[in-house]
């Protein structure tokens, strides 16, 4: 039996160093945002995919030779999870969303004459200019709104020192998790948006967690100094942080590695956003709670809902 | 928190067993499934576009087509009241949404002339009650005259109907099993075809207007290729469908359109053996088309479909029985579609692909079965692990997570939710995060126990504890979850469909179901052993 319930971990002590340590990944991050960019995928550039599985085996780069005499722009082609799938990329044609049909057609036409043997076709997607454009809006919006909505509710139920802490954590999460497609260059797509709003809620989910916990031993310790207070409260609270972090973490490395290669992108955003998620509700969330002068005299009426 | 009343055990067991009820079909086949009493429901999940294979067409209507061509039809008749009424005027054109002229003098009357010409011109029921659908501008000499924003709204509108209904029938002749054809927003269609997963034919069938008229051919001069643009006035220079150096003059006005058509089916000319198309009209058109086809024998007139004449035959003698027949170097699938196309009518305007997703049933298939493998060892990996850690209460909690995958695959099945790959992804982070609730409770229940509770009192105030810290917990990731299902579309709205499903079953399952099965072992310890420090 593992017990890890009667830490006394001082995760304060290093909490110049950690906010330093989160701050060079920050600053990374953003570098690495505006240096090389997201390497966007169709759903956000526009443009057409293509997935393909033959009998043989394809030699690549006598295929993208052939493709790229099409005069079709830039054509990316690599291997897909096996050495008989590719996945072969086509940048969006200039002239509107009706031009992009024609790509599709051209393609399958040249893959058809140049592989000899039998082509299936397992995937074809097509997003013109119009789409791409409304997809990528929509998506920032929806990280905005994700990140706004949770400022409110944890204002609504905390204070607002503990909304600012849970949503400067959760800025950092989404920072890094930017950052780190960033660096890697992996496709940036529509399902990475869904990963990030689940991260978003994940680390918030952490983060109440500890933040519940550090407004009951408020009540508890009336004049306990902050800083031990927020350190009992993150050590009571670490089991159960580990424990969920890790049935997380199984589950998902789990469909990482078994699940296809379709959702190998979006499951290791999750991944990377539930160990940043965990990271910052313990080293960002709580310890920036010291320098927030949160409320010691909690009245009574919002002392009824912890015991309810 | 830990006393049940005996309605309160049977109604969480009966939830519990309705939910279990509903995904049991899940398991078997769609012929074991009939076979099976009529009592148990027989609705399996509705599996996404990207795990049973199919294409996605997101299809917008050309807007400003249908503008343009309400002005195009404008034009002619604003010229002419200005004619008739010898008003001098320069400079006179199209754009796309207004029309261009300059007058010298430009009398209020003929203003209203002019803005009353829409009433009647309104074609397709767009009247709108005695008010002008048209705004009639005049700065200095410049007019500009553009239609009302209602009128816009309204043309727009009906367009996109009929446009739908137009899109629905010429899939409906393909016989294509179940497409889903639906309305998006003010101009766009989403069309969802199970199955297809090379929706070429379906596109070339939707990018075609179809737009089919009969008109003769302008016979007082011809096609000069050093003057491509010049032709009569009257007449306009079209392209021919099978000879690309050839072009046809024909006349403007139309005999006859394709929506005087009552059917048309494809065939062969019994001499030839060429495909046709053979068509037949409704009494209007035959008796137009008898009409000007008796005042033209000898001379050739032209069958256009979409600005393109597909064949100019000369008219031999009067066709008076509103039947004929179309040839043209065509096969016979493209016979074939011309009268799918022919039958189910024109488009109003012509539809742009935005966007198309297809997926093919063998990566479907392979989705599925990597999704299963996947929640498979993820869900034996958490079982282990959470028996590694709490025991006999992890063991509680690993019936309580079996139960919270079969409400899941229930809820899913009894509200016909789509599943779809990211559905399943969402399934299995599920898995991982469902515990969750009852670490929270577990942990609490430990603390009680450690501070020197009986278990009674401490599974009893573990609970009381944990409730507001599990409710604030899943509110967020289910807000998290809300926003993603009203931003996303397609496959990636099914990942928040169960994302939140399962949100609502472990929390349903902690309290109730987990609750249940603690309590009953709390309360069958003996006194002596009360106290003792579980997990050891």
């Amino acid at each position: 039996m593992i017990d890890i319930a009667n830490t006394k971990i001082d995760f304060l002590k290093s909490r110049i160093i950690t906010f330093i340590f989160s701050s060079i990944l920050v600053v990374l991050s953003f570098g690495a945002f505006f240096v090389s960019g997201l390497n966007f995928g169709i759903d956000f550039k526009g443009g057409t995919l293509i997935e393909i599985e033959t009998e043989n085996e394809i030699e690549i780069s006598g295929l993208r030779d052939n493709l790229n005499f099409l005069s079709l722009g830039d054509v990316q082609v690599q291997e897909f999870g096996s050495k008989n799938n590719l996945l072969i990329r086509v940048e969006q044609q200039s002239g509107g969303d009706q031009i992009q049909q024609n790509v599709v057609e051209i393609v399958k036409t040249s893959l058809n004459s140049y592989l000899s043997s039998e082509v299936n076709f397992r995937r074809t997607e097509v997003v013109g200019p119009k789409v791409s454009g409304e997809l990528i809006q929509s998506g920032a919006i929806a990280i905005l709104a994700a990140v706004f909505a949770m400022l409110i509710y944890i204002w609504f139920r905390f204070e607002w020192q503990f909304s600012f802490g849970a949503v400067v954590a959760l800025i950092h999460d989404v920072i890094l998790t930017i950052g780190v497609f960033s660096i890697t260059q992996l496709e940036f797509n529509l399902p990475i948006i869904a990963a990030i709003l689940t991260i978003v809620g994940y680390s918030m989910n952490d983060t109440v967690v500890v933040y519940d916990r550090v407004r009951e031993n408020l009540r508890k310790h009336r004049s306990k100094n902050i800083i031990d207070l927020l350190n009992l409260s993150i050590n009571e609270t670490l089991s159960r942080t580990i424990v969920t972090s890790v049935t997380t973490l199984l589950a998902l490395l789990s469909l990482f590695i078994f699940g296809g290669e379709v959702i190998k992108g979006f499951t290791f955003a999750m991944i990377w956003g539930v160990v940043v998620g965990t990271y910052s509700s313990i080293f960002v969330a709580a310890p920036l709670l010291n320098y927030l002068d949160v409320k010691r005299e909690w009245n009574t009426t919002s002392a009824v809902d912890s015991t309810r | 928190m830990i006393y049940f009343s005996n309605i309160k055990i049977s109604s969480i067991l009966l939830v519990i067993f309705i939910a279990l009820m509903f995904a049991i079909p899940n398991f078997f086949s769609k012929d074991q499934l009939n076979s099976f009493p009529s009592f148990i429901p027989k609705q399996q999940v509705n599996l996404g576009l990207d795990l049973q294979g199919g294409s996605h067409l997101l299809l917008e209507v050309d807007t400003v087509e249908i503008i343009k061509e309400r002005l195009e039809n404008l034009n002619s008749d604003v010229r002419r009241v200005l004619k008739k009424n010898n008003i001098q005027y320069s400079n006179f054109k199209n754009t796309d949404d207004n029309l261009k002229f300059v007058v010298e003098e430009f009398p209020a009357e003929i203003q209203k002339e002019i803005s009353e010409l829409s009433i009647s011109n309104s074609q397709n029921i767009l009247q709108m009650g005695d008010q002008t659908n048209l705004v009639i501008l005049r700065e200095e000499n410049d007019v500009s005259i553009s239609f009302t924003d209602e009128f816009v709204k309204l043309a727009v509108s009906n367009a996109v109907a009929q446009s739908l209904e137009i899109v629905r029938r010429r899939i409906d002749e393909l016989g294509t099993r179940e497409p889903s054809i639906q309305r998006q927003g003010s101009s766009r269609i989403i069309i969802q075809l199970p199955g297809i997963d090379d929706p070429d034919r379906i596109k070339a069938l939707l990018g075609q207007t179809a737009k089919l008229t009969f008109q003769l051919v302008d016979t007082s001069t011809n096609y000069d290729p050093l003057n491509p643009k010049k032709a009569p006035v009257g007449s306009e220079i079209l392209p021919s469908d099978t000879d690309d150096s050839f072009k046809y003059i024909v006349k403007k006005r139309v005999m006859v359109g394709g929506e005087n058509l009552v059917d048309a089916q494809p065939g062969f000319d019994p001499q030839t053996n060429e495909p046709i198309v053979s068509f037949r009209f409704d009494r209007l058109g035959a008796s137009k088309f008898g009409r000007v086809t008796q005042q033209n024998v000898g001379k050739p007139f032209a069958i256009i479909l979409d600005d393109t004449v597909i064949s100019a035959p000369v008219i031999r003698e009067a066709i008076l029985g509103g039947s004929g027949q179309i040839s043209g170097g065509f096969d016979s699938d493209e016979a074939n579609d011309l009268a799918i196309l022919l039958r189910a009518g024109a488009l109003p305007a012509p539809l742009i692909i935005l966007e198309e997703r297809s997926v093919g049933p063998d990566l479907g298939a392979d989705s599925i079965e990597a999704g299963q493998y996947a929640a498979i060892i993820g869900f034996v990996a958490v079982i282990l692990f959470m028996m590694f850690v709490y025991r006999y209460f992890g063991f509680l909690a690993d019936i309580a997570l079996i139960i919270n995958l079969f409400m899941v695959l229930g809820i899913l099945s009894l509200f016909q939710a789509t599943l779809t790959l990211p559905g399943i992804a969402g399934i299995i982070l599920t898995i991982g995060m469902a515990v969750d609730a009852n670490v929270l409770i577990f942990e609490r229940v430990k603390e009680e126990i450690r501070s020197g509770s009986k278990m009674i009192n401490a599974v009893e105030n573990g609970y009381k504890r944990a409730l507001s810290t599990i409710l604030d917990a899943n509110i967020t990731t289910l807000i998290a979850a809300v926003i993603l299902f009203f931003m996303a579309s397609g496959p990636v709205r099914g990942f928040s469909i169960t994302l939140a499903i399962g949100i609502f079953t472990s929390v349903f399952t902690a309290f109730t179901f987990t609750r249940l099965l603690i309590s009953i072992y709390a309360k069958s310890l003996k006194p002596s052993l009360v106290g003792m420090k579980i997990n050891d």
